[in-house]
């Protein structure tokens, strides 16, 4: 977009005694994109009005259609081939951006607006237990407590394991185990949540255990393991080789080296990784389903006993149907949303507070 | 406190590859020995290999004797973790640990080994830095990340991190090819210093730098591409620059090359 040459616009006049300069050369102003943009949207919305067309999807198709051609067209027409298909370049990718933001923007949206009719603190203080339904009370303390301490355990376990793991896969690993795990690693990563489940129930099942939050822990560990290994494996081969033989040669013993030279300096980047992972897990529903089994009731023992989770809150109250519920629901998701949102602001600031300092 | 290094029929491998063959020399303790040669010689590797460092490049091998006043390095028994300490070294990039203010990247050494007590520290640290002719520069800001300094700046605080440890050899591998001549010349002053307590290798493009700081000048040259390096010669540094034995190296230092 800002690709234009800032400076004088040459404005050639046949009359002119001055000759034109050879590297200048006309060019759209600055803002042209804008104008291109209100011009489409315009003619987008416009053609269907009259055609009578009424979805507003083709109204948005159209008026992106337009925006390349115009752009495309006028460029070339008022500055060169080079130009336009530069701009042809700029206008897919802001079309694109708007694509990819506009749905997420729109959910955002929604959540916020009707979660918020519900979420106070006696909302977030306050379990399902004697409820009914249809009533306009019942919050979700017992479920956030679920989903903190599944999450939390899932965490505890999985990370030390994903942390291991990669570890050995950049800075021992060689030869056939180290493609062996990386290659496990992989098919992990797409395991559907479902099949950890499955995968946990069925042991459950040959040992006869009843559903507790450990259980499912257990599941979302699986699924975390895999995300924590990849993304610590490549913050660790960020880090420089020149700062492990600076340590080596300063006779450090390697395991040292690791410990306190290329750990620290990949923690912002591992730590980013994890809140991620975190993230990721703490929106699944189908091993809390299946393991942990649902509660209405506040259940702060994760090892022993029915729990709830957020995700299954939303997913419980959803089936109920009422218009109570739904607000619930709605005020779950605003809830889920926020824990994430939180946890990957803290991500940052450990990330920007870890970081390789440049002092200057 | 500084040794005599005397190496004999020592070839390095990459994987299958033999980049330095059947080198023998001996390094003067308390004197500066400069290496030179045309890029991809072997110098590198060659120094790599008087610390052990070389096979920490994947693939990495070396055979032969490095013997540190009668210890062979490459004994069986011999850690390269000790070897390491006892035989500094210096790259080519300054490269301070990131996460490190100065003044822990000059105790790192000492911390991260284990044998240090606190009481010493901060003097150990004050005398590295004296050492390396830094003190002066960062005295008000050791709390300071080393990545904050200027490249000159940061080479120095790898050398003064280096000789922290008290290593009895510093091997210095193109210390000044990333400076510029005032932070250069500092450096040079600097191993002229050093050489009164340390026995010193350095490798260096630069012939006008080993004829300044060098005792002694070794010339590496290889046969052809692809084929591995190979020592000429070496002598008092000069005599290699006024009076060479070989004609390679007189070719090779006055710029007739090939």
């Amino acid at each position: 977009m800002s690709h234009a040459p800032t400076g004088v616009i040459e404005r050639p006049t046949p009359a002119s005694p001055t000759p034109k300069s050879s590297l200048g050369s006309r060019s759209l102003p600055r803002l042209a994109p804008l104008g291109f943009a209100v011009v489409s949207v315009a003619l987008g919305i416009g053609i269907p009005l009259a055609a009578g067309w009424h979805s507003r999807i083709q109204w948005g198709m159209l008026s992106a259609l337009f925006f390349l051609a115009i752009s495309y067209v006028v460029t070339t027409i008022v500055e060169n081939q080079r130009q336009a298909r530069d701009r042809l370049a700029t206008s897919v990718m802001w079309v694109c951006f708007l694509i990819a933001v506009v749905p997420l923007a729109s959910l955002l949206w929604t959540t916020i607006v009707r979660g918020a009719e519900r979420l106070d603190g006696y909302f977030l203080t306050h379990s399902m237990a004697g409820v009914l339904g249809s009533e306009h009370s019942g919050g979700v303390y017992h479920a956030l407590i679920g989903t903190l301490e599944q999450v939390g355990i899932a965490t505890v376990i999985s990370v030390p394991f994903g942390l291991l793991t990669a570890v050995y896969l950049v800075e021992y690993g060689k030869g056939t185990l180290a493609k062996a795990v990386t290659f496990f690693v992989d098919v992990m990563t797409g395991i559907p949540s479902i099949v950890a489940g499955l995968f946990i129930l069925s042991i459950m099942l040959i040992a006869s255990i009843e559903p507790s939050g450990l259980m499912g822990a257990l599941a979302l560990a699986i699924l975390m393991v895999p995300v924590v290994v990849r993304s610590t494996e490549e913050m660790l081969k960020l880090v420089p080789n020149e700062l492990r033989e600076a340590s080596l040669a300063l006779g450090i013993p390697k395991w040292r080296t690791i410990l306190k030279v290329v750990l620290p300096t990949a923690i912002g980047g591992i730590t980013t990784g994890v809140m991620l992972a975190i993230a990721r897990i703490a929106g699944e529903t189908a091993p809390i389903i299946l393991l942990v089994f649902g509660s209405q009731l506040i259940n702060t023992n994760p090892f022993e006993g029915a729990q709830s989770s957020l995700p299954f809150y939303i997913y419980e109250q959803y089936r109920i149907g009422e218009a109570a519920s739904y607000d619930r629901a709605w005020a779950a998701a605003l809830v889920l949303i926020a824990f994430v949102m939180i946890l990957n602001l803290v991500a940052r600031g450990i990330a920007r507070w870890k970081a390789p300092k440049t002092g200057r | 406190m500084a040794k005599r290094i005397d190496i004999s029929g020592l070839s390095a491998f990459y994987g299958n590859h033999k980049a330095i063959e059947d080198i023998s020399m001996t390094v003067e303790p308390r004197s500066v020995t400069a290496f030179i040669g045309p890029s991809g010689c072997g110098k590198s590797t060659f120094l790599r290999t008087l610390n052990r460092m070389h096979e920490v490049t994947p693939g990495g091998r070396v055979e032969g004797k490095v013997l540190l006043d009668d210890e062979n390095l490459y004994d069986s028994n011999v850690d390269p973790v000790t070897v390491r300490r006892t035989v500094g070294m210096v790259f080519q990039r300054p490269n301070p640990f990131p996460t490190m203010s100065i003044f822990d990247n000059v105790a790192a050494g000492l911390r991260l080994n284990g044998s240090y007590r606190k009481s010493e520290l901060n003097d150990v640290v004050e005398k590295s830095l004296r050492g390396a002719n830094l003190w002066n520069e960062v005295k008000d800001r050791l709390n300071k990340p080393g990545s904050g300094l200027s490249g000159g700046q940061q080479q120095r605080l790898c050398i003064a991190r280096a000789i922290a440890v008290e290593p009895q050899v510093l091997l210095m591998d193109e210390p000044c090819s990333a400076l510029d001549p005032i932070s250069t010349l500092a450096i040079e002053d600097l191993i002229g210093e050093l050489k009164e307590r340390f026995t010193i290798v350095i490798v260096t493009h630069n012939m006008q730098q080993a004829a300044r700081v060098s005792d002694r000048t070794a010339f590496f040259n290889l046969a052809a591409v692809g084929k591995p390096g190979r020592l000429i010669e070496i002598d008092e540094t000069e005599r290699i620059f006024s009076n060479p034995s070989v004609q390679a190296t007189e070719d090779y230092i006055s710029g007739r090359f090939g």
